[in-house]
Parts: structure tokens; C-alpha cells; sequence
């Protein structure tokens, strides 16, 4: 049992378990979670001919160096992510997008993610992990799902608790594309804000802060001028709320964000360009653009379309 | 019963039912919110009531605003007498190490800490809702003389169990959180417990809450 494992020589900045997230708990304060980039995270699965839905290692700028020990083994790497596969000392730089093998006492060094954020490790089975709500997915701030709801540390094992074998490689052209638009409907509260602020919104350019994560993203730029109420009774929020406190700077809500919140919303990044959003590193610059509810449904199906396409290109 | 609802982003619905925080507001978002997940309409895939809203989430994948928003406008909405709220009493310490706002209170609300005690213990709340961090419940209402905002610079790091007011409610942080309220005391008693997934939160919307003041040695020697 249980043969089949790696040490985590360097655990990374924010190492966890995702899978899709876990749903219906909104009420008793928990998000959804789950891979913050969910098409990469599919493609990732695809890429070692598991469900696409199965837990990967989801990685944010430096990711972990992982060393091997079992069967060989079947692994992708996926966004745009250097990264080194070491073996017996040889340095192979690795590809992303594209499986390879993994032999005992083989290294994986994730380096950095460029010009992004996360990047996704999948093996071809199965990790040995706990669900809680169905989902393995870790939300470090409640402590929930696998490994206690910690993100992955140092010196410690990852267990594998089974390996498909006899898989063909396989591997995808595609190149991730950073977006500086992004599109959002406007929000419940946005006649709080004033005329000046409205135009700033969607006419400014924002940068993306340092203070972003799992949970929410921070934005600097122009004041935001609130001229109703800074607060409003503390309501439910949903991925891609974009907040103004009183401070007048924007926060968009991330994967594990609080569920409920007290401040204006002056916007909703539309679905279509989550995946795209999140990728967005510090210092990156984005301007939000206005579109209607049919237009962003219309831009989702698109967008999944799209995505169902590129997985199914893998075979 | 829904004053409006309209799309809070494209995957989302949002049920306004005014503006007023009370108990008959409140029992009416939890209702609809209880009726909903009677019914499991296809998907929804989460649920956030709060004071006076209700927030509907679903997949884009499988239906769009105006799907969901005719099922809403359909639903058999479960009547008052249905719904079950439970009792339940927390034990607080008011120990000093505890009490990180008491004396920022009494200048506040211009009474003295025993005042404050004796308004706040063995007083009925009503549980609105619970969110923000994972079982956080926002119970009210407090009684006007016990009314005092926010901190001006929230705590970075709020202890796990800390019992906190804010204007007409009180609260108790399930796990060590930044946060601004007002922190009067600490509970030994577990608010959210992840390993119970069927019912992971003590405390519920629609419950009711009484606190109970505690000594140190009661504290520490507390046993569930």
C-alpha cells in the first residue's frame, strides 16, 4: 500500500490540493473554492487521461520540487511554467502541456510561473486524499478539505494510492493569453458611487496589488467615490464581486472568499473571464468593461465551448 | 414576498426583500431559502440568505438567470409554523484576557462593564444568518444601550471564540480571523465543527441564542 510517493523537498509559496470545489455551503459560510484557473486545471487532468475533475496540485509563482519514489508514472504540468525535470543529476527542461515520465528517484523542480499566477500538476491515477463535502480541495483559511486544510509543506510525503499504466503521451498546443479588459456587469450598488466614480471605473486603468490571493484580488488605482453609503447591511457575495470600501479601492472576490460582505458592490466580472482574471499577477494593469447580462451569457458558452474543445483535441 | 429580483453577475440571482433588518424580514429570506433547498431545483448550486437578501448561485453551464428566476417566481414557499429553531446556549468568560474591548466599550456606550454584562447574558437572540468565515453566526438584536460601531482599525487576528458586538448584533469568530468587532468575551464552546459534515454549524439561521457567563475555572475545565 502506499508505495508510490513523493517527498516535498520545497513546499512553494501556496501549494495545495484542487479539484472542482465543493458547492451548497454558501449558507453555513463556506465558498466554493477549488482550482482557481479551471480550464488549465482540466487540461491538466486531460493531459494524464483521468477525469477531468480529479485533484491536482494547484501551484502560485514558485511551485514545489517534488522527489519521486515508486513505478514509473505519468505526469503533466500545465500554464506557462518553468520547470525542471532532474534525473540521476541531468537537468531536462521540462514542457508544459505535454505528459511525461516519471522514474524512481526523478526530481521535479517548478520554478515560477510566468507572467501568471497558478499553474497545475496532475499525475495519471489517483493521490491518496481526504474529501470533506465531496471535494479534497484545501481552504486554509476554514482548514477543510485534504491534508487538515493546510497548504502543502516541507519534508512532508505525498502519497499516491494508485497508478494508471500503459498510457500513450499526449500533449496540446496551446498558449495561455493574458487579457487587459476585463469584462463585468454592473453591480447591485452601483448607483452608489458617484458620476466621476462610474467613469472612473470603467474608464481608468487599475493595478493589480501585491495584498491578492486565493481570496480576493486588490486593485490601486483612482479613488472610487462613494456618495450613498461606504456600508450597506452585510449580504451574500459570489466569485467576481467587485467590493469598494471605504477607501475607495476595488477588491474582486476570489475562490475562498468570505461568503458574506458588507461593502458596495460596484461590479461583477462576468464567467467568461475568470480563469483569465485570475491568472493576472501583481503590477499587471486592467481596465473593466461594461457588457449586458445576454452578452456575457453569450461570451460564457463561447468561452466553454472553447474550453471543451481544446480537451477534446487531447487524446 | 420578494420585492425584487434581479442578476447579481450572470450566474447569480438576487432576491432583495427591502431594506429592513427584523425578525419578520429575516424569516422571510429564510423561508424561501429553506423552500429552495426542499425543492433541489436543478442547478442551483449554492444558497446565501442574510438579514434581508437571498442570494441564488447556478452553474451557467446548465441554466441562465431567466430559468431560475421563473422557478423562484413558482416556488411553494414553506409556511412560518414549519420552521424549526433550536435553543441554544453558549457559555462566555469575561475573563480580562478575553475581554479585549470592555473598557473601549464603557467609554463607548458611556456604562460600566457590569451594566454591559447584565444587558448581554441570558438574553434571547435571534440567529439572521451565519457566513463571512465558516460558521460564523450574526444574532440580534441588541438592546439600544449596548449599540456601538466597528473598531476604526480592525484586529489583524481576532482568537478563535472571541464573542464580539457590533451595532444591533453580536457574533462569535470560529476560527482566529482579522476583524473589527467589539470583543466582550470568549466561548470554550466549538461554533463550527468541519468533521460533523451533515451539520457542521451549532448555531443556525432562525435559531435562538442565549449567552451564559462563565468563570475562568469553568473556562478551563470546560467539557462538551
Amino acid at each position: 500500500m502506499n508505495k508510490n510517493y513523493f517527498e516535498i523537498k520545497r513546499a512553494g509559496i501556496n501549494t495545495t490540493f484542487q479539484d472542482q470545489g465543493r458547492s451548497n455551503l454558501y449558507h453555513i459560510g463556506i465558498p466554493f473554492s477549488g482550482a482557481m484557473d479551471n480550464r488549465n486545471f482540466q487540461i491538466s487532468n486531460k493531459l494524464v487521461g483521468n477525469e477531468t475533475n480529479s485533484p491536482v496540485i494547484e501551484f502560485a509563482y514558485q511551485g514545489p520540487l517534488l522527489k519521486y519514489f515508486g513505478d514509473n508514472i505519468k505526469c503533466a504540468i500545465v500554464g506557462d511554467v518553468k520547470f525542471i525535470i532532474r534525473k540521476n543529476d541531468n537537468d531536462i527542461e521540462g514542457n508544459c502541456y505535454q505528459s511525461f515520465t516519471l522514474e524512481n528517484g526523478d526530481e521535479i523542480d517548478i520554478i515560477t510561473t510566468n507572467k501568471s499566477v497558478y499553474g497545475y500538476f496532475a499525475i495519471s491515477g489517483e493521490f491518496d486524499l481526504e474529501y470533506q463535502w465531496s471535494s479534497c480541495s484545501i481552504n486554509t483559511k476554514a482548514n477543510i478539505g485534504s491534508n487538515n486544510g493546510k497548504r502543502i509543506e516541507d519534508k512532508q510525503k505525498i502519497y499516491i494510492s494508485k497508478i494508471n499504466k500503459n498510457l500513450n503521451d499526449k500533449k496540446l498546443n496551446y498558449i495561455n493569453t493574458k487579457i487587459e479588459k476585463i469584462r463585468v456587469i454592473k453591480g447591485t450598488n452601483f448607483n452608489y458611487f458617484s458620476d466621476e466614480g462610474k467613469n472612473i471605473f470603467f474608464d481608468k486603468e487599475f493595478v493589480v496589488s501585491k495584498l491578492s490571493d486565493r481570496m480576493g484580488m486588490r486593485l490601486d488605482g483612482p479613488k472610487i467615490e462613494n456618495i450613498v453609503d461606504t456600508n450597506i447591511k452585510s449580504e451574500g457575495l459570489i466569485k467576481g464581486v467587485i467590493q469598494v470600501p471605504a477607501d475607495g479601492n476595488p477588491i474582486i472576490m476570489l475562490s475562498d472568499h468570505g461568503t458574506i460582505g458588507g461593502y458596495p458592490k460596484i461590479g461583477v466580472v462576468i464567467s467568461a473571464d475568470y480563469d483569465k482574471l485570475v491568472q493576472l499577477t501583481p503590477g499587471s494593469k486592467i481596465r473593466f468593461q461594461e457588457v449586458e447580462l445576454s452578452s456575457a451569457e453569450t461570451l460564457f458558452k463561447l468561452y466553454d465551448l472553447e474550453t471543451q474543445n481544446l480537451i477534446s483535441q487531447i487524446s | 414576498m420578494i420585492k425584487n429580483i434581479s442578476n447579481l453577475g450572470d450566474a447569480a440571482l438576487y432576491c432583495d426583500f427591502g431594506t429592513e433588518v427584523n425578525k419578520e424580514v429575516n424569516n422571510k429570506v429564510i423561508r424561501y431559502f429553506k423552500s429552495i433547498q426542499k425543492e433541489n431545483i436543478d442547478g442551483i448550486n449554492n444558497l446565501t440568505p442574510s438579514y434581508n437578501k437571498l442570494i441564488i448561485s447556478f452553474d451557467l453551464r446548465k441554466k441562465n438567470f431567466q430559468n431560475i428566476k421563473k422557478s423562484i417566481e413558482n416556488l411553494n414557499v414553506i409556511n412560518d409554523d414549519k420552521l424549526e429553531n433550536n435553543k441554544i446556549k453558549i457559555p462566555v468568560c469575561c475573563d480580562e484576557k478575553f475581554s479585549l474591548d470592555i473598557k473601549r466599550l464603557e467609554e463607548k456606550l458611556k456604562i460600566s462593564r457590569d451594566k454591559i454584562y447584565e444587558k448581554f447574558f441570558n438574553k434571547e437572540f435571534f440567529c439572521y444568518m451565519t457566513g463571512f468565515i465558516a460558521g460564523m453566526p450574526f444574532l440580534g438584536d441588541l438592546e439600544t444601550e449596548l449599540r456601538a460601531k466597528r473598531l476604526e482599525t480592525p484586529r489583524v487576528k481576532v482568537p478563535k471564540g472571541s464573542v464580539g458586538l457590533t451595532e444591533q448584533f453580536a457574533n462569535v469568530y470560529t476560527f482566529e480571523s482579522p476583524g473589527g468587532w467589539n470583543i466582550i468575551g470568549n466561548t470554550p464552546s466549538v461554533i463550527f465543527d468541519s468533521s460533523k459534515e451533515s451539520n457542521p454549524n451549532l448555531i443556525n439561521p432562525g435559531d435562538v441564542v442565549t449567552f451564559e457567563q462563565i468563570t475562568k475555572d469553568q473556562y478551563n475545565n470546560y467539557n462538551e
